[in-house]
C-alpha cells in the first residue's frame, strides 16, 4: 500500500541497439579505431624510412598486398565518415556570433569541408599527383 | 499523520507563491516556508501566459495613464486604492525580475523594450518575445533555488485549511506519490492556487486550473469575490482552446469576417486602422470584453466562418511577414501549424474566444489580507479588485508579483505576532480532513462518474454563463450547478489505491470546480446589469445605481450560498464612459 | 475532421498490485487531428479511470507530459496521432524510476537542477533605483536559447550516457549553467565551473547529440555541452599554460 518505484536496468553492453541514433554514435566511435590503426602504420612507415632505404621500400612492398589495400579502403571510409561526422557536429560546438545574429550553422559546417577539400588537394598537389 | 510545522505555508508555487516564497526568504533568513504544490513548480500555469507584463518606464508614459487605462479597461469596479499602489509598485517588480535574470526584449541601446498591447493607451508592456510568463515562472523558480529555507513540498495536492481561535492556522494536503495526507501548522497561510477556468469547456487554461484554492478558503468561510467576471480571451484555437496572444494584434494582426471586413468598427471600436499599423486602445486594440463580445454578435449575424471545429472568425497576421513572426511571434507561428495545420505567414488563422482568467477570486484586501486573520491569497485565485470587471491583457502577470511580495510582507508581520500552533484543536480538524478521504474510498461504486459529471458542469458553464446571460439561463445554472453539487457526494471513486492516484486527485479537482461554479453562477444571476464580463441580455446597462459594488458569496454548505455586496473604492475616477473608438483620441 | 480508431499499447505499473510494469491494451476511438495525449485522456475519461500520467498546458510549454512513445522521448502534447498509422506504444520516460504507470520520479533532475545554480550572480551588484542592468539584444541573443528549456527531461531519457551513469549532471542542468554563464549580467561562471566542468559533469558527455534531437524547445544543449567544454579547455590552458596563470 505504499511507494515502491521501480527502476529499469539499462543493459550495460548492448544498449546501443536500442535505438538506430546509439549505432550510428557507435559507428562514428567505432571509425577511430580505423583512424589510430592507420596512424600505427604511418608511424612505422617513417621508422623503415630511417632505417634505410630497402627498409622502406620493402615497407612500401607490403602497402601493396591484398590485405593492405583492404585495410587501407577501410580506413579510408572509416576516416571520411569519422570526418563527415564530425564538421557536421562543428556548428554546435563552435556558434559564431556576428552582431546580432548568430551565423547559420551550415556555413560553419561548410567551412570545415571547404577546409577539408583545400588542404586535401594541396597535399595530393606536393604528393605530385597533379 | 505527519505534522510539518512552518512559519508560513504558501499554497501554489506559480509566480505568485515563487513571489511570496522569495520576499519571505530575502526579509529573514531563519523563517521556516513550506511552497507546497499540486505539480512542480516550473508546471505552473504561469508558464503558458504569452505577451507580457505591463509597467511604466518609458518617459512618454505615467502612472496616471496607467491607472485610467486598467480603471476604464475594468469598467469602474476596480478598486482605485488597489490599482494606484499596483501602478506605482509594477515598473520595480518588473525591474527586480530584470536583476533576477529575466530574459526581457531589449532595445538598441540594451534598455527594456516594451510592446503595444489592447486596452493600454500607451506601450507599457514589458515581453519576453512571446514566452514572458514562461519565463517569468522559470526566472522566479531557478531564483528560489538559493534560498535553503524555502523547503519545497512539490507534488502535495493541498486538501483543507486548519482553522483554530478565529485564525488560519495551517492546513492538510496529500503527498501524490505515497497517498499520505499530511498536516502542515502554520502562523500563517498564503493561497497561491490559480484560477478555475477548468469550469468551462473552451479554456485556454491547463488542466491544473481547478480552482482548488479557491474553494478551500470558500469552504473555510472566506468570501469569493466577483466571481461572476469571467474574461474570454478573443484569440483562441477552436479546437484545443490555445491561446494566441493578444501580441498577435499588438503587432499589427488584424480580425476578419467571413465576408473580410474589418467587424470590430461595427461594435464602437471604430474607425478602421490602416492593415499594419495598429494604434493603440481601437479597432484590434480594444479590450478583451468587448472582442469577444463583437465575436458573438457576428455569430448571431451569420458572419462566421464554418470550420471543422464550429464557427470562428480570422486573425489574419501574413501582412506582419515571416522575419516579424519569427522574431516577435514564434510560439503563435508553432502552435498555429501544429495545431490547426495553418501557417500563419501565408494564411489567416480561425480562432474564437474562449475562456482565460477569472477576474473574481478569493476576496482580499491591498495587502492580500483575507477576512479570516492568518489567511493570505494572491493571484488569479485571489481578489484584490484590481481588474475589477474586466481585465487588461499584461496586468495579471505583474499582479502576481506586486500582490505576491505584499501577501508575504502581511504574512511575515502576522506570524512575526503569533505564538505555535494550537496542535490539539488542529490534529482534530486534521482527522477530519482524513475521514472525508476516508468516506470516497470507502462509498460504494454508485452511478456518478467524474468524467459524467464534470462534462455535465462543463456544458452548463458554457451554456448558461458564457459571453451573454439571460436570468433563464442563470437560473437554469445555479440549479443544475446545485443538483450536480448533490450527485457529487455520490460520486465513484474507482481506484482505491494509495500511489499517485489522478482519478482521486480528478474528483478532488471537480470538488473544487462545482464550489467555484456555485459561486459564478450564484453571483452572476445577482448582478442585474451589464458591465465588463459579465454581459446580461435582459439588462443590457451598467447599472452603477445598484451595482457598483462588488459580488461576495459566502459558501454555506449544502445550503444555497448568502450574497452580500462591498463598496467599490472610487478615490479619483468617477464612473465614465469606456471608449475605443478611435474618433476621440 | 475524421475519426480513427486507435491502438494504444500503454506500461501500466501499480506498486500495490504489480510486482513489474506490463502492457496494457487499449482501443480508443481518436480524431484525426489529436495529439497522443488526447487519446490519452479518452482512455482515462471513457474506459480507465485508473491509468495515471501528468499533463497540463497541452501546448508544449508546461513540460509535464513527457513519455516515451514508440521508443522515442516525447511530449504527448505534442506527438499527433497522425503521425502515427499503426500501434502506439506508450511507456513512462526512461531513465527514471516508475512512481506508478506513466509517472516518473524526477528527484534527480530536480536536484541536479538546484546543483548548478541556476541564478544570476550579479556581475556588478546594483540597486534597483539605479534601473536595469543593459543587456544589447546581441547579448540576450546569446544565451536565449539556452533559457528556453521546459525542464520536460527528455533529454535525460535520450541521453544514453544518464542512462548508464546516472551521477551525470545531464543536458538540461548543464545547458542551464550555461545560459547563466553566457549571460552579460552574470559573474557567477567561476562558481558553476566547479559543478559542471568535472567528471560528473560536462566530460561524462561524449557527445552523442540525442538530447538535441528530441528537445521540443530546440534548445539545442548538445551544442551548450560541447561550448562548455571548450570553454573549459581554455580555462585549463589559462590557469596551466600560461604565465600568471591561477596554479
Amino acid at each position: 500500500m505504499s511507494r515502491r518505484p521501480y527502476v529499469r536496468e539499462v543493459p550495460p553492453t548492448a544498449w546501443y541497439f536500442r535505438h538506430p541514433r546509439y549505432l550510428r554514435y557507435m559507428a562514428r566511435e567505432v571509425t577511430s579505431i580505423f583512424v589510430g590503426a592507420y596512424c600505427v602504420l604511418l608511424t612505422v612507415g617513417v621508422l623503415r624510412l630511417a632505417q634505410g632505404q630497402a627498409s622502406y621500400e620493402a615497407f612500401l612492398q607490403a602497402l601493396q598486398s591484398p590485405a593492405s589495400i583492404v585495410f587501407q579502403l577501410l580506413a579510408f571510409a572509416a576516416a571520411s565518415y569519422h570526418a563527415v561526422t564530425w564538421f557536421t557536429a562543428t556548428q554546435k560546438a563552435m556558434p559564431l556570433q556576428l552582431g546580432d545574429e548568430f551565423v547559420p550553422g551550415g556555413w560553419i559546417a561548410g567551412a570545415h569541408f571547404v577546409g577539408w577539400g583545400l588542404l586535401s588537394a594541396a597535399i595530393l598537389y606536393f604528393a605530385g599527383v597533379f | 499523520m505527519d505534522t510539518i510545522t512552518t512559519d508560513v505555508a504558501i499554497i501554489g508555487a506559480g509566480g505568485a507563491g515563487l513571489r511570496a516564497a522569495i520576499a519571505l526568504a530575502q526579509s529573514d533568513p531563519d523563517l521556516r516556508i513550506a511552497l507546497i504544490s499540486k505539480v512542480y513548480p516550473m508546471r505552473s500555469h504561469t508558464c503558458a501566459a504569452e505577451g507580457g507584463a505591463a509597467g511604466v518606464i518609458k518617459p512618454d508614459d505615467s502612472f496616471e495613464l496607467h491607472f485610467n487605462d486598467t480603471v476604464g479597461g475594468g469598467d469602474w469596479l476596480s478598486d482605485q486604492d488597489c490599482v494606484e499602489l499596483f501602478v506605482r509598485e509594477a515598473p520595480r517588480e518588473l525591474l527586480q525580475l530584470e536583476h533576477w535574470g529575466c530574459p526581457w526584449n531589449r532595445e538598441a541601446d540594451g534598455s527594456v523594450a516594451v510592446r503595444p498591447f489592447g486596452g493600454m493607451k500607451k506601450q507599457r508592456t514589458w515581453f519576453a518575445a512571446d514566452k514572458s510568463g514562461f519565463h517569468i515562472l522559470h526566472t522566479l523558480f531557478q531564483t528560489s533555488l538559493q534560498f535553503e529555507s524555502i523547503r519545497r513540498f512539490d507534488e502535495y495536492f493541498a486538501l483543507d485549511l486548519l482553522v483554530a481561535e478565529g485564525r488560519c492556522q495551517g492546513l492538510t494536503a496529500i503527498e501524490m506519490r505515497s497517498g499520505q495526507l499530511r498536516q502542515f501548522h502554520a502562523k500563517a497561510v498564503i493561497i497561491a492556487g490559480g484560477g478555475a477556468g477548468r469550469m468551462f469547456p473552451f479554456t485556454t487554461n491547463g488542466a491544473i486550473k481547478t480552482g482548488d484554492g479557491m474553494a478551500m478558503a470558500y469552504r473555510a468561510g472566506v468570501p469569493l469575490k466577483d466571481m461572476e467576471f469571467i474574461q474570454y480571451h478573443p484569440t483562441g484555437l477552436p479546437n484545443t482552446g490555445s491561446l494566441l496572444t493578444e501580441a498577435c494584434r499588438g503587432e499589427g494582426g488584424i480580425l476578419v469576417n467571413k465576408h473580410g471586413r474589418r467587424y470590430l468598427q461595427d461594435y464602437g471600436m471604430g474607425p478602421e486602422t490602416p492593415v499594419g499599423q495598429p494604434q493603440l486602445k481601437t479597432m484590434e486594440l480594444g479590450p478583451r470584453d468587448r472582442l469577444s463580445q463583437a465575436y458573438w454578435h457576428e455569430l448571431q449575424k451569420g458572419n462566421t466562418v464554418t470550420t471543422p471545429w464550429g464557427e470562428c472568425v480570422l486573425l489574419d497576421m501574413r501582412h506582419l511577414g515571416a522575419k516579424k513572426i519569427a522574431e516577435r511571434l514564434p510560439l503563435v507561428h508553432e502552435l498555429a501549424e501544429s495545431y490547426l495545420g495553418v501557417d500563419i505567414v501565408k494564411d489567416p488563422v480561425p480562432i474564437r474566444p474562449v475562456v482565460h482568467y477569472m477576474m473574481g477570486g478569493i476576496s482580499t484586501d491591498t495587502n492580500a489580507a483575507t477576512q479570516l486573520p492568518g489567511l493570505y491569497a494572491a493571484g488569479e485565485c485571489a481578489c484584490v479588485s484590481l481588474n475589477g470587471a474586466n481585465r487588461l491583457g499584461s496586468n495579471s502577470l505583474v499582479e502576481l508579483l506586486v500582490f505576491g511580495r505584499r501577501a508575504a510582507e502581511s504574512a511575515l508581520a502576522h506570524a512575526r505576532q503569533q505564538p505555535e500552533p494550537a496542535t490539539a484543536a488542529l490534529a482534530e480538524q486534521a482527522e477530519r480532513s482524513q475521514a472525508r478521504i476516508r468516506e470516497l474510498f470507502s462509498q460504494p461504486d454508485g452511478n456518478e462518474s467524474v468524467a459524467g459529471l464534470r462534462k455535465e458542469m462543463m456544458q452548463t458553464m458554457e451554456k448558461n454563463v458564457g459571453i451573454y446571460r439571460t436570468a433563464e439561463g442563470l437560473e437554469e445554472g445555479v440549479d443544475k450547478i446545485r443538483e450536480l453539487r448533490e450527485r457529487y457526494r455520490a460520486v465513484t471513486l474507482t481506484d482505491k489505491t494509495n500511489v499517485y492516484n489522478t482519478d482521486l486527485f480528478q474528483v478532488l479537482e471537480l470538488g473544487s470546480m462545482l464550489d467555484c461554479a456555485e459561486a459564478v453562477t450564484v453571483g452572476a444571476l445577482a448582478r442585474k446589469e451589464s458591465r465588463g464580463a459579465h454581459q446580461r441580455l435582459d439588462h443590457t446597462e451598467r447599472d452603477d445605481a445598484n451595482y457598483l459594488r462588488h459580488t461576495l458569496v459566502y459558501s454555506q454548505g449544502r445550503e444555497a450560498p448568502r450574497v452580500d455586496y462591498l463598496d467599490v473604492v472610487i478615490t479619483k475616477s468617477p464612473p465614465g464612459v469606456r471608449d475605443y473608438s478611435g474618433d476621440h483620441k | 475532421m475524421k475519426e480513427r480508431t486507435v491502438q494504444l499499447e500503454v506500461l501500466r505499473y501499480n506498486p500495490d498490485t504489480d510486482s513489474e510494469p506490463h502492457f496494457q491494451r487499449y482501443e480508443v476511438v481518436c480524431q484525426d487531428e489529436w495529439v497522443v495525449l488526447d487519446a490519452l485522456n479518452e482512455v482515462k475519461e471513457t474506459l480507465d479511470p485508473t491509468l495515471n500520467y501528468r499533463w497540463s498546458c497541452h501546448m508544449a510549454v508546461c513540460g509535464s507530459c513527457g513519455m516515451m512513445i514508440n521508443g522515442e522521448p516525447k511530449l504527448a502534447c505534442h506527438t499527433f496521432l497522425r503521425d502515427y498509422p499503426g500501434v502506439i506504444r506508450v511507456e513512462p520516460l526512461a531513465h527514471f524510476p516508475i512512481e506508478r504507470d506513466l509517472v516518473t520520479t524526477p528527484d534527480d533532475f530536480m536536484e541536479k537542477l538546484k546543483r548548478v545554480k541556476p541564478y544570476l550572480i550579479p556581475k556588478k551588484p546594483k540597486p534597483l533605483e539605479a534601473g536595469e542592468y543593459r543587456q544589447t539584444p546581441a547579448q540576450l541573443t546569446k544565451f536565449r536559447q539556452y533559457s528556453m528549456c521546459i525542464n520536460c527531461m527528455l533529454c535525460y531519457a535520450a541521453c544514453p550516457e544518464y542512462g548508464l551513469s546516472p551521477h551525470f549532471i545531464g543536458p538540461a542542468a548543464i545547458t542551464l549553467a550555461h545560459r547563466y554563464n553566457q549571460d552579460s549580467r552574470d559573474g557567477g561562471r567561476d562558481e558553476r565551473q566547479e559543478v559542471i566542468a568535472t567528471q560528473e559533469g560536462v566530460w561524462e558527455c561524449t557527445f552523442v547529440g540525442a538530447c538535441s534531437e528530441v528537445c521540443p524547445g530546440h534548445v539545442d544543449p548538445a551544442s551548450a555541452l560541447q561550448q562548455v567544454k571548450i570553454l573549459s579547455c581554455f580555462d585549463w590552458i589559462g590557469e596551466h599554460l600560461l604565465p600568471g596563470g591561477k596554479k
